[in-house]
């Protein structure tokens, strides 16, 4: 591991500061301390935020409000979580292990970096680590790597369970900076590869995850997240589905969906959105789903097998959401 | 691990330029001040400070659950956390859980119900299991294979450890 300068940042304040003239944010520190010790990740100074107020679960009138600094374990065992939105509780439990889910935060789940192993591989060539230097990928081993979103420079998937969760529930964050504070779309953080896949997200340099907002409502009661992995648990997706529907009378009155482990960042599934949008709920609606949410899919070597199991894992995850609630 | 030190660019700020920093922890009921390295993980500052070497190093990257302690109460896995991010933490390790001769209860069950072979992932997962109990996660066979998934054992001992955790929680 490389040095660096290390600094508890006092309030709100202090961090931003920090953050505006070059420290680099750490709080539960699960990713980066194991690329730091890869030396993937070499920050010269390191900004420790977790005494900041940014920890609390609470709801609105319209809104599950989660801080930036809350764990993944307290937010999955937060009864606010269990009332309003279980399938968040749902997908942040189908991820990682109850030791790293007690540690890893919220804003440093959605900032996770890839899985890909060329990234950490420092004498292979990875573009996202070494701008130019190449996709050992492509023409590697990539049963695990995308087939949405991908380009001739980068295909590896983004690895948050709870991002995809996200996305699919329009939530939003709420960030602060130097220029003050903004709230875009949770969808809106990443960035699709194109040729910088070393740049893999929108906020601005120093600017700090300081809440997620998760929209109450319609889709709380039929939404279920689906995980198909190597092992029973405590494993990346293969493919993953966040399915939630608004049921009225037997009819899907609208759908909300999006997929991990597929695509380079967390993927929406509109065309399946709109597939069901309307029809009465049943198998017939799913399956125009999955259909819907493979289309435009790009296999690579070794992955052709996920366009279809995303087909099927679309059309399941609905089918749970059908009957809970 | 490289020479100790940390950058002195012009950036930083005050105060961080020192080669190391001092840290105040409780390990197993006793406040230990130290100076280290800031790169230190709380895993090594237990095995290579403290000489409490109960606590394994698997992987040293979060993927065995080896290097399990509870920190403030909750399992967590040391390597991968640095300890100047836990001033005033209290850390539990297995060399905290027998009394004497007495064993813990978990550790006497891993006992009865062989819960290993060769012993290195032990400390980890009493400590793991401790934490799955104490969260209510240890109710069927099923659920503590789910909630004891972040500790690896090469040995296989699984079944005998699933045993000894539900004994535990059921006796409560």
């Amino acid at each position: 591991m490389q040095p660096f300068a290390f600094q508890t940042a006092r309030d709100e304040r202090d961090a931003l500061a920090a953050g505006a003239a070059g420290g680099r944010y750490i709080a539960g520190g699960t990713t980066l301390i194991d690329l730091m010790r890869e030396e993937v990740e070499r920050p010269e100074w390191l900004v420790d935020i977790n005494g900041l107020p940014m920890r609390d679960i609470r709801a609105t009138a319209d809104h599950l409000i989660i801080g930036a600094l809350a764990r993944m374990a307290e937010v999955a065992a937060d009864p606010a979580t269990a009332q309003l939105q279980p399938m968040l509780a749902e997908a942040l439990n189908e991820g990682a292990s109850p030791q790293l889910r007690n540690m890893a935060s919220i804003g440093g789940n959605l900032m996770q970096r890839v899985r890909c192993p060329y990234f950490r591989m420092l004498d292979a060539p990875c573009n996202k680590r070494a701008p130019g230097s190449g996709c050992a990928a492509i023409d590697g081993i990539n049963a695990g790597h995308a087939i949405l979103g991908t380009s001739a420079h980068c295909v590896a998937t983004h690895p948050s369970d709870l991002a995809v969760a996200l996305v699919a529930l329009d939530a939003t964050l709420m960030v602060r900076g130097a220029a003050g504070e903004r709230t875009f779309p949770v969808e809106e953080l990443y960035r699709l590869p194109g040729d910088t896949p070393h740049l893999e997200h929108s906020l601005q340099p120093g600017e700090l995850i300081v809440e997620v907002r998760v929209p109450r409502g319609a889709f709380a009661e039929h939404a279920r997240y689906l995980k198909v992995r190597d092992r029973s648990s405590y494993e990346f997706a293969v493919v993953s589905v966040a399915a939630a529907l608004d049921i009225r009378d037997r009819t899907i009155w609208e759908a909300r969906l999006a997929a991990g482990g597929v695509g380079t960042v967390p993927w929406r599934l509109r065309a399946s959105e709109a597939a069901l949008a309307g029809q009465p709920l049943g198998v017939e609606a799913f399956r125009a789903a999955g259909q819907a949410a493979v289309q435009g899919g790009r296999p690579l070597s070794g992955n052709g097998f996920k366009v279809e199991m995303l087909r099927r894992t679309t059309i399941r995850a609905l089918e749970m959401a059908g009957k809970t609630g | 691990m490289k020479e100790t030190g940390v950058l002195a660019g012009e950036q930083l700020p005050a105060g961080t330029r020192s080669q190391s920093v001092a840290v105040a922890l409780t390990v197993n009921g006793e406040l230990r001040r130290l100076e280290i390295d800031p790169r230190l993980s709380i895993l090594d500052l237990l095995r290579e400070r403290l000489g409490l070497t109960g606590t394994k190093k698997g992987c040293n990257q979060g993927a065995c659950g080896a290097c399990t302690v509870l920190l403030n109460g909750k399992r967590i896995n040391a390597c991968l956390t640095l300890a100047v991010m836990h001033q005033g933490a209290e850390i539990t390790t297995i060399e905290r859980l027998a009394d004497g001769e007495t064993l813990h209860p978990l550790q006497a069950a891993f006992i009865e119900h062989e819960g290993f072979q060769c012993g290195y992932c032990t400390p980890g997962q009493i400590l793991s299991g401790i934490g799955c109990i104490a969260e209510g996660h240890a109710t069927s066979p099923d659920e503590i294979r789910f909630w004891m998934s972040g500790n690896i054992c090469r040995c296989g001992a699984y079944p005998g450890i699933v045993a000894a955790v539900g004994q535990v929680a059921q006796e409560g």
